[in-house]
């Protein structure tokens, strides 16, 4: 990568060169709903997994649309699939679609390289 | 005249047929359970028998459940299956008793006109044959039935019909072909000796009237023995394979053989007894509300049958059991869905060259489950309850609901009972979102979690709000406490006088939700509980007929608009009668519904902790207050 003389902190460095979007790709073109969301936070606010963890269903659909998949892996397994994220959500996202399908391509591109 | 070749494709299909069903019937025994293939057999040799005996007598031949749900479609199908039984009982008796000896092979009963033409002169022989016209003619009037039927499904008082494949079709066709080409060919040999009755023989004397009836029969002969032989040799490969795997099905419930959780030979003899007749079709609310029709029961089935991928199918179902509760054939739907849940993605194999080995059975026509990964739910934290009897469970729903939760807290405060709030804080999830998206093994993570608690507690009743969780405590958990819904303790409570309720003066509709009662069976003591607080209103979808709310986490694939369709449908249905409340026993159920009436939607619970009757002096008004004091103290 280019160097332009000046320097960025590593926890605010997305290198999209380096990045798979397989995964998002994945359930985008299965449940589109995905795209609709508009990160306001309100399934993480209700989550069930989320009062005993720092679970974020939010920052797992930002990390997975920046294709950093490795964060996402381990984590996604937690969720309960309770359904209380649908009932909140504004925009009609259907997020319990959306983490069954993380979780079904997890196990389909597994053993792949992040 | 004992023999033609013209019957050569009848024998071929008939044998073919007979050899083809003993030889599946064995390799289905022999792929049973131990403990199945003696439930099969002590079935055989009991009481069981002849309930079986009956059960198809009045299911598989009068078709006494389509009848009753749809009597044009029964008839459709009596007329095709009883008069066709009829009509082959009745010719075997024909060609013992009237043929030139006895213990005849099967064609002579079935081609019967065609070896003995000049039958029919004597009375005793007019009224046989008369008989035989009747059936004949009732058979072809089921038949214009199914013809007017596959060009416009109204006829018969139905929204849709199944769509076939390709082999279906020539199934159906050789089907169509059998009885219209055993009129004309009876007919035309009637006609040229003068016999038949009032159908075949006045059909066949003005068909003889203007044709050299005995020369074109001929070939009308060779048609009808061609379309019995390919409908024969067809009916393994299509939903016709219904008609003798229907008769197994029932001799193996009879004998008390449920489908479990694993694929086997009763799943299979289930999904081949579907005969694809729609009724599921017309009874989903995926189809009559959201305009979603190719995942329906029928299509699973037919799907899993053809070797196609059922992943989508599968997961696209409310699960709300209406389609169990309507099936004719009693196939356990739901269960079937839930094992190909389990079993994950499959591969389609279904190809127009390998249509032959459909006649084979496949390996495992429904795949085994996949296999396990490592523990999700460490992160659960370690809780030691205080020892209480009642514990209360309010379920992940319920804490977004927050009125049912503080219901219920206020019911079981004025109880008196020693109880506890097992989530007051919110607690793990019950598990049954993770079986219904059939990941079975991380739900009993959550389920041994929730169980430790509970055992813990020393509880021996265990009560909770949302139906789902119900349901899964009930079936999943092996507990010893008495686990109740909400509904159910509250009526315990009413009974034994431990909460007072006042008469609300409301009219009040309830709403089934769909895992309370068709999915646990309770159905009275929600109603019972309704009845004392108020006036309950009849909303012609009681019980088993309930409708969907829509929300079911059942369905993980459906869109929030689908979902909307569905509740706005149910609503509307629901609150015809205009009452107060829409009233609900499930959280998921009040939160979807709200979202499309203006009615006033409540739980139970609420409506209930509403009415309650406190023991505490009411508040009383200042003015009245002051009336009071000055009164005590004599002053007007």
């Amino acid at each position: 990568m280019d160097k332009f003389g000046f320097t960025l902190s590593k926890a605010r460095f997305i290198d999209y060169d380096a990045n798979d979007r397989r995964v998002v790709d994945y359930i985008i073109e299965r449940e589109p709903t995905l795209k609709l969301c508009i990160e306001c936070g309100g399934c993480t606010a209700t989550c069930s997994t989320g009062n005993f963890t720092e679970f974020s269903l939010r920052e797992m659909n930002i990390l997975l649309k920046r294709g950093e998949n490795k964060k996402v892996r381990n984590k996604i397994n937690q969720c309960m699939l309770c359904g209380k994220c649908i009932l909140v959500c504004p925009r009609g996202v259907n997020t319990r679609n959306v983490v069954f399908l993380a979780k079904q391509a997890f196990q389909k591109f597994d053993g792949y390289a992040v | 005249m004992q023999f033609d070749p013209f019957v050569i494709p009848f024998n071929i299909g008939l044998y073919f047929i007979l050899f083809y069903a003993v030889a599946r019937s064995i390799v289905w025994f022999r792929e049973l359970s131990r403990p199945d293939k003696l439930r099969l057999q002590r079935g055989f040799f009991g009481r069981a028998f002849g309930q079986s005996l009956k059960e198809i007598f009045l299911e598989s031949l009068i078709h006494r459940k389509i009848l009753r749900t749809n009597p044009r479609l029964g008839y459709m199908h009596m007329s095709l299956a009883f008069g066709w039984f009829l009509l082959i009982l009745f010719g075997t008796i024909e060609a013992d008793f009237f043929g030139e000896k006895h213990l005849n092979p099967p064609y002579k009963a079935i081609f019967f006109r065609f070896f003995n033409p000049d039958h029919g002169k004597t009375s005793l022989e007019e009224g046989y044959a008369f008989l035989m016209d009747f059936l004949l003619a009732f058979i072809l009037s089921g038949l214009l039935l199914a013809v007017l039927k596959r060009f416009t499904s109204k006829v018969v008082g139905m929204k849709k019909t199944t769509r076939l494949k390709a082999i279906d079709k020539v199934a159906l066709a050789s089907l169509w072909l059998i009885f219209p080409s055993r009129l004309i060919a009876e007919s035309l040999t009637s006609g040229a000796y003068g016999t038949g009755s009032f159908l075949t023989g006045s059909l066949g004397s003005w068909l003889a009237s203007f044709l050299p009836a005995q020369q074109v029969a001929y070939p009308f002969w060779w048609l009808y023995s061609l379309a019995l032989g390919t409908f024969f040799v067809l009916l393994p490969l299509t939903r016709y394979m219904h008609i003798p795997t229907e008769l197994f099905l029932i001799f193996m419930r009879n004998s008390g053989i449920r489908t479990g959780d694993k694929a086997g030979t009763f799943s299979e003899v289930q999904v081949y007894s579907c005969s694809s007749c729609g009724i599921c079709i017309d009874q989903c609310q995926m189809n009559l509300s959201a305009g979603i029709n190719n995942i329906q029961s029928a299509y699973l089935m037919k799907a899993i049958r053809n070797n196609e991928d059922t992943w989508d199918i599968a997961h696209n179902c409310l699960l709300c059991g209406r389609c169990d509760q309507k099936c004719p054939v009693g196939i356990e739907l739901s269960p079937i869905r839930m094992i190909l849940r389990r079993a994950g993605e499959s591969e389609s194999k279904s190809d127009i060259r390998n249509i032959w080995k459909g006649y084979f059975r496949r390996n495992q026509s429904i795949p085994s489950p996949k296999p396990a990964a490592d523990l999700n739910y460490s992160f659960l934290p370690q809780i030691e309850p205080a020892k209480v009897d009642v514990l209360y469970f309010a379920g992940c729903m319920t804490h977004l609901t927050p009125s049912i939760k503080n219901s219920m807290t206020k019911i079981l405060n004025t109880s008196g009972v020693k109880w506890s709030f097992m989530d007051e804080t919110g607690g793990a999830c019950c598990g049954r979102p993770l079986m219904l998206a059939g990941q079975d093994r991380e739900a009993r993570e959550l389920i041994n979690y929730n169980s430790q608690i509970i055992w813990k507690s020393g509880a021996h009743t265990l009560v909770t709000s949302c139906p789902i969780c119900y349901k899964v405590f009930k079936e999943s958990y092996y507990l010893d406490v008495e686990v109740l819904h909400h509904t159910q303790y509250i009526k315990n409570l009413i009974e034994e006088g431990s909460v007072k309720l006042n008469f609300l003066h409301k009219s009040v509709a309830y709403h089934t939700p769909c895992e309370l009662g068709r999915g646990s069976g309770v159905y009275d003591e929600p109603r019972e509980v309704l009845m004392h607080v108020a006036k309950l209103e009849k909303t012609g979808y009681e019980d088993e007929n309930s409708l969907c709310c829509g929300g079911s986490l059942g369905n993980i694939k459906l869109s929030h608009a689908r979902k909307q369709q569905i509740a706005a449908v149910t609503v509307r249905e629901l609150t015809k009668g205009e009452p107060d409340i829409l009233a609900t026993a499930c959280p998921l159920c009040k939160k979807t519904l709200a979202n499309a009436t203006r009615t006033k939607v409540a739980d139970i619970s609420e409506i209930v902790a509403e009415a309650i009757i406190t023991d505490q002096p009411k508040k009383i008004s200042f003015q009245r207050r002051q009336l009071q004091v000055k009164e005590s103290a004599g002053i007007s």
